[in-house]
């Protein structure tokens, strides 16, 4: 399959890459390509030109600063899944990370390219929501940021503008005592979710004090679950406790579920609620 | 508008000017015949056009040849180094890890990538390993344990201090 026609230019500063976006409207920035090489193949898209960022090294890396972990948004799949940093400060995020596609896709996909894309199917986005990241964006007007709650608005939209790059995404470091979890039922040829649920667990004296829960690949934008949330608080972070909070998950999706050929909605829904418990249930074992 | 790229495949540097839109895989199979590489999905998943880009298995179906400007791509080709098979060929050649072969430069390429990074695989492991790489044929048994053999072969080699 080929792409349509575009113009290709390649930056090397995100400053360039602003002034390009500027001058032709409907230019899309270029990644790793693992999102939009397809969407070019399939003709879902026909941007003038492509803007090839992956060459910039301000945008790569992880990095501890302080209390936040901060992620640039050229910074592969891979390299999250293998981040020590990661592993010891939002272990979720590498979990989910090391489960997009295969090695080779997770080689070449990035942060920034996956949450710009925003596919409803896609794993960084619900473990961003759960962990409360928040998106670092230059735009036309300068930069911004704008919280994970705010920025995933509709499948494939979210609150990037036409002019606007996406630098990098930041999160709060997992205090101590958190548990954190990603759990999957990934699509046996795409490796996409149908249900992706990320669960972070705080317990103090016996008793859940803090629980964030987040479901992606079940409805058109991923969700927090603040029913399942607030079942859990009070509440002890172990076996029956657990399945009664994510029984609640079904009040939280709302109505406007996918379905596809492969898992009807019907399904989604009776069975996001296994994986809601299995987050639960594996952020707990792991609070340290 | 077509772009000036130079790219070195296999060793040797093959520059050209390219439509932007041309995808990795085009750029190796077109301009010098090089065709072990395959296109099968064409959507990233069955993993037949694998390559080591840098080193690192990348799916050529999903990368542009201007990505790869200046880069050194890897092919089926390239792999056997003065006229003796890479223990991977070897391995695949001797466990019968392929039937028709079309996935096979693809199967090489992604069971590379799993070596590197993880040098002495359960065979769980590496069915993880290749789970982006699609067979038609074999059922896979014999690629496992081609695999399997081919980190022997490696491991007994780096003991040594042999090249591998």
């Amino acid at each position: 399959m080929f792409a349509p026609r575009f113009g290709y230019h390649r930056v090397s500063s995100v400053a360039e890459a602003g002034a390009l976006l500027r001058e032709h409207p409907g230019a899309k920035l270029l990644a790793g390509g693992h999102s939009l090489i397809p969407v070019l193949k399939l003709r879902l898209a026909e941007p003038p030109a492509l803007i090839d960022i992956g060459r910039l090294a301000e945008l790569k890396g992880i990095s501890v600063e302080g209390e936040a972990v901060r992620i640039g948004a050229l910074t592969t799949h891979a390299e999250l899944a293998a981040s020590a940093d990661l592993e010891e400060h939002a272990p979720a995020l590498a979990e989910a990370a090391g489960m997009i596609g295969d090695p080779a896709v997770r080689n070449r996909g990035t942060i920034g390219g996956n949450v710009a894309h925003a596919d409803p199917a896609s794993d960084l986005p619900t473990v961003l929501l759960a962990l409360d990241a928040s998106f670092e964006i230059v735009g036309a007007d300068g930069e911004r940021t704008v919280a994970a709650a705010d920025f995933f608005q509709g499948m494939m939209a979210t609150a990037l503008g036409d002019d606007d790059l996406l630098t990098a995404v930041v999160l709060p470091a997992r205090p101590p005592g958190q548990g954190q979890a990603y759990a999957k039922f990934a699509h046996p040829a795409s490796r996409y979710a149908v249900i992706g649920v990320a669960a972070t667990l705080e317990v103090n004296d016996g008793v859940c004090s803090a629980a964030a829960v987040a479901a992606g690949g079940l409805v058109p934008v991923p969700t927090r679950a603040p029913s399942v949330e607030q079942a859990l608080v009070g509440e002890p972070a172990a076996g029956d406790a657990i399945a009664t909070a994510a029984s609640q998950i079904g009040t939280d999706l709302g109505d406007d579920l996918i379905g596809d050929l492969f898992a009807s909605a019907e399904y989604r829904k009776a069975v996001a609620g296994v994986y809601v418990q299995q987050a639960l249930a594996t952020a707990a074992e792991r609070i340290g | 508008m077509k772009v000036p790229v130079s790219i070195q495949i296999n060793g040797r540097l093959y520059e050209s000017e390219v439509e932007p839109r041309k995808l990795l895989v085009h750029f190796i199979r077109d301009l010098d015949n090089l065709t072990g590489t395959k296109v099968g999905c064409d959507t990233s998943q069955c993993g037949a056009c694998t390559v080591l880009l840098d080193g690192v298995a990348v799916k050529s179906c999903t990368c542009l040849a201007v990505q790869a400007d200046g880069a050194e791509v890897t092919t089926i080709e390239g792999l056997a180094q003065n006229g003796e098979l890479h223990p991977l060929q070897e391995a695949f050649w001797n466990k019968h890890g392929l039937q028709c072969g079309f996935c096979t430069p693809g199967m090489i390429f992604a069971s590379h990538e799993l070596l590197r990074t993880n040098p002495d695989p359960t065979d769980e492991e590496i069915r993880h390993g290749l789970e982006g790489n699609l067979c038609r044929c074999t059922g896979y048994q014999n690629i496992v344990r081609s695999v399997r053999e081919a980190a022997d072969i490696m491991n007994a080699d780096t003991q040594d201090g042999g090249e591998g």
